[in-house]
């Protein structure tokens, strides 16, 4: 009797099951891999379409801009332009995959192994999901966030709702929190602190003190009203969605919790954001390795294995940098290669690995070395560590310089034993959020006087921002403050570069 | 694992948004829907629409780097040939450099372009008009039923189970009735295995474990005779059929073939005659259509005909009246049809035929109209000399005489067919009536 999983291309609610199965005991018994439980879901490509526009979650709250992507994507898809994605996979406790009615049995397969096992163990273990998500609150909270924005939109109108979430989502990459919070003290410990000072000042009190030249002077200096004003406000604030939140002077209270449920969902996905290689890459390198064991363990078929072989390579295709088809590293194909080069690294390594990657070359684990990867790093830093010289060559990196003063390009470093180091570093930091966002704080805002609000633009390596762009963002941003938005920009010597002031007059659009 | 279908659950999940979408970019959306009314063929007025927004009016700007502009350093794969320190000219333009890198970062004013179904196009483009005339709605035989909520009932399909309303009994009766909660139950049952588990129990013990058993079991027959959910808990929700009264319309097109007439001219009045259709048809069920072309003599034909053929002859205006009113008497009762018509006409009529025209349309063919609507269409050459309002035609004069006297009587002259749908749209603005 033949051991194949399924036969043919048509999936049955039986093949899916058994399939699924024989999956799982391949990825968490003999992988080890540790997934959320699964829950997986058949949609159409209708369905599929619809969630696309939402980001992919199953429930979101309206807004125009994903309509715009709606028409946008269905557009693109009933002309045959894109395809649509195999499957959606959510961040959630149950991990909810949604795979598509179109695909056949092979392809169910391989989307069952990627994400229901690979994404799935990824979110689960990787640190920055799980110190910045929840997943096991994720669809309540959204839940929630609907419910709460069409109240808001009964209430008190469409527009008036549309104009906080336009803000909002305007300022989405610079509403997360890149560190953990300062905690602020409770109210209790500021009056301990404040009782501790006062005993301290009358215990070492000696009138002596008062007759010392120039103690007046410096008491006068000591009181410093505008660091404490600035203290107040936890100035500089990165998180302008929070600082909007809490401090903007004009807002409603649910204004606030509106901006508030942008915020929280910015940072729901800027784990996301931080990890694309890594987390394309280990659900990739995961289901190559389950559908080649399922081959091995004769359950599937030649012709299902072709057929798998052709997707996944066009997936992890990475045309070179004069290919017209070339639109940046494939970060498929950039996370499938460096976790192939772990596993080479590991089991069989050269002396050049030995002596740039001592940690794991030769271990012979090579789940044990990725699953610390996959829980410990993020994409720069990853790269960071684990980018060898052998997959540089084998992807020919080079590095372009770009320097403002020179009227041409220079190539800077290649994959050559002096560029390896430079090509990695400058890899590494291509995924930084760090650098790749802008560096925007909010610095002051005298809010006993003016109430102007300043943001300043710390450059990296003299990068200005889109200006039509900021000034837009400028509008909506002096729109919720109520009065006079400045931005300025300066660069690491403190010096500015550029300024743009938005009188409270200036209103959205009117930039635009 | 679970495999859920979904499939079954609607789709359109995102139709708020696209609302919410096309609300903002109205203004534009409609510019073009007038534009296309204007620029595009006669036979696919219902066919979709491709809209172009200029981007800024729906942009989402972010706080992004620019694509120029500071120090970078950037890596690319496939190297052939550079070795460290190689250079590369930058191209001159700037957008295009490296690859698609001008491109995502979206600085370019590309229109964003998307497709708007036939019944969204219709809905902007017959947007703040209305029917001039109170319709009359007739209850027919055939007329349509259509369920309205109703109410609860005590009967019907598990599909319209009140869930609220029946729990809402449920509890009351169990209330009322004394069932005993599952709280108490377990509370009991916990007694009598605490009791049960002590070795050693006096005679005391053993009588309240009795007595506790007895309970139990008054307690677990009572459960049964009193059920959690009970038939009389049961309610429905109602709903009731109610005969939809059905709006008829039906529509005279009336037009000059004259020799007159040239093609031009045809091709202006099928516009209008297009339009006037379309919008009945959103208004009336059921819309019926009748051609009546006349040159010294009227008569019905089919739409074919009417719009492609050419007839020789002289300009009587008033045997396409005669002719309406014949065909409204033998088919199209007053009381049941609600009664449009639209007249298009180069103006030329048999000098004595205007009195005939006049005593018709006052006495037999207005009061029994919901409108009547007038356009006399020139072709450019025209145009240039009927342009001033001094030269006019001679039915135009006499018809305006009618205009006065009643509201239901309107009337344009179209030159052009940018003409068209604002000539159509001034007959039927809401306004009109407001005024």
């Amino acid at each position: 009797m033949s051991q194949l999983l399924f036969e043919t291309g048509e999936w049955t609610f039986d093949t899916l099951k058994r399939t699924y199965d024989a999956i799982e005991e391949i990825a968490v018994g003999e992988m080890g891999l540790d997934p959320y439980p699964n829950q997986i879901e058949l949609i159409s490509s209708e369905q599929m379409l619809d969630a696309y526009s939402s980001i992919g979650m199953p429930i979101f709250y309206h807004h125009w801009s994903f309509g715009k992507r709606f028409a946008r994507d269905e557009k693109m898809y009933r002309k045959g332009y894109t395809g649509l994605a195999y499957e959606i996979v959510i961040n959630s406790n149950p991990c909810i995959s949604y795979v598509m009615e179109e695909n056949t049995m092979t392809m169910q397969a391989l989307v069952m192994a990627q994400a229901a096992f690979g994404h799935n163990h990824f979110f689960k273990n990787n640190y920055l999901f799980r110190e910045q998500t929840d997943a096991g609150g994720i669809l309540d909270y959204l839940n929630f966030a609907r419910a709460y924005v069409s109240r808001c939109e009964e209430r008190h109108g469409i527009t008036a709702v549309e104009r906080i979430l336009d803000t909002g989502h305007a300022l989405m990459d610079q509403g997360v929190d890149r560190y953990g919070r300062r905690s602020r003290p409770s109210l209790s410990e500021e009056l301990a602190k404040a009782e501790a000072r006062q005993a301290h000042a009358e215990g070492s009190y000696s009138d002596l003190w008062r007759t010392l030249p120039g103690a007046g002077a410096k008491r006068k200096g000591a009181a410093k009203p505008d660091e404490r004003k600035q203290d107040l406000l936890g100035l500089p604030e990165e998180n302008l969605l929070y600082f909007l939140e809490k401090f903007s002077p004009r807002l409603k209270d649910w204004e606030r919790e509106l901006l508030r449920i942008v915020r929280n969902i910015a940072q729901y996905f800027f784990p996301q954001r931080q990890t694309k290689v890594m987390n394309e890459g280990c659900a990739t390198w995961v289901h190559y390795t389950i559908m080649n064991r399922l081959y091995d363990l004769g359950k599937i078929s030649e012709g299902a294995m072709l057929e798998f072989i052709a997707s996944h390579s066009s997936v992890v295709f990475q045309p070179d940098f004069d290919d017209q088809r070339y639109s940046g590293i494939n970060p498929y194909a950039l996370g499938f290669e460096m976790m192939r080069d772990i596993e080479r690294i590991v089991t069989n390594p050269t002396e050049e690995d030995r002596a740039y990657l001592p940690q794991i070359a030769g271990t012979g684990d090579v789940m044990a070395a990725l699953k610390y990867a996959w829980a410990n790093f993020r994409d720069d830093s990853f790269i960071a560590q684990y980018l060898s010289p052998h997959l540089m060559r084998k992807m020919r990196l080079f590095k372009l310089t770009d320097l403002a003063a020179d009227p041409a390009y220079k190539v800077s470093a290649i994959h050559d034993e002096r560029g390896y180091k430079q090509v990695r570093r400058a890899l590494a930091s291509q995924y930084d959020t760090g650098l790749r966002d802008p560096n925007i704080q909010a610095t002051s805002a005298d809010l006993a006087g003016d109430r102007r609000l300043v943001l300043t633009h710390r450059m990296t390596n003299e990068v200005p921002l889109a200006e039509r762009d900021a000034l837009a963002v400028l509008a909506y941003v002096s729109d919720l403050w109520g009065f006079d938005v400045e931005m300025v920009g300066v660069n690491h010597d403190n010096e500015q570069r550029y300024r743009y002031d938005l009188g409270a007059a200036a209103k959205v659009g009117a930039v635009s | 694992m679970n495999v859920i279908d979904r499939r079954l659950n609607p789709s359109g999940k995102s139709l708020p948004n696209r609302q919410r979408f096309i609300r903002l970019a109205k203004e534009t959306i409609k510019e073009a829907v007038v534009r296309s009314i204007r620029e595009r063929s006669l036979g696919d007025v219902e066919n979709k629409e491709v809209i172009n927004i200029p981007m800024k009016r729906v942009a989402e700007p972010r706080l992004r780097h620019a694509s120029q502009g500071g120090d970078r350093d950037q890596v690319f794969p496939g190297n052939k040939e550079f070795i460290q320190g190689d250079t590369l000219p930058k191209p001159k333009s700037g957008a295009g450099e490296k690859g698609s890198q001008g491109a995502p970062d979206g600085e370019g004013d590309d229109d964003f372009r998307f497709t708007i179904s036939a019944e969204e196009y219709l809905d902007i483009l017959f947007e703040e008009l209305e029917l001039p005339d109170l319709a009359k709605t007739q209850l027919k035989d055939d007329a349509t039923l259509r369920y309205h909520r109703a109410g609860h009932s005590s009967s019907g399909s598990p599909s319209n189970l009140n869930l609220v309303r029946t729990m809402r009994r449920s509890l009351a009766r169990r209330i009322s009735l004394g069932r005993p909660k599952p709280g108490e139950m377990a509370e009991l049952e916990a007694e009598i295995v605490a009791l049960e588990a002590r070795t050693a129990r006096d005679a005391e013990a053993d009588a309240s474990l009795e007595a506790l058993k007895t309970k139990r079991a008054e307690l677990n027959a009572r459960s049964r005779r009193i059920g959690y959910i009970d038939p009389v808990d049961l309610r429905y929700n109602r709903f009731e059929a109610k005969p939809q009264p059905s709006a008829q319309a039906v529509m005279f097109c009336l037009m000059d073939v004259s020799g007159s007439m040239t093609e031009d001219m045809k091709d202006l009045a099928k516009r209008f005659f297009l339009l006037l259709h379309l919008f009945l048809r959103r208004n009336y069920k059921h819309v019926d259509l009748v051609f009546i072309r006349h040159t010294s003599e009227a008569k019905e034909v089919d739409e074919e005909t009417f719009f492609n053929s050419r007839e020789t002859g002289g300009t009587v205006v008033s045997t396409a009246l005669t002719e309406m009113r014949r065909i409204i008497d033998e088919r199209y009762s007053v009381e049941d049809w609600n009664i449009y018509a639209a007249q298009a006409s180069d103006g030329d009529n048999y000098a004595s035929d205007s009195r005939t025209c006049l005593t018709l349309l006052n006495e037999a063919i207005l009061p029994i109209c919901q409108y009547f609507a007038y356009v006399e269409v020139y072709d450019r050459r025209q145009a240039e000399i009927f342009l001033s309002n001094l030269n006019v035609s001679e039915l135009w004069k006499d018809y305006e005489t009618v205009c006065g006297d009643h509201a239901n009587f309107a009337m344009k002259r179209v030159f052009s067919k940018a003409d068209v749908f604002p000539v159509f749209h001034q007959l039927f603005a809401k306004a009109r009536h407001a005024a």
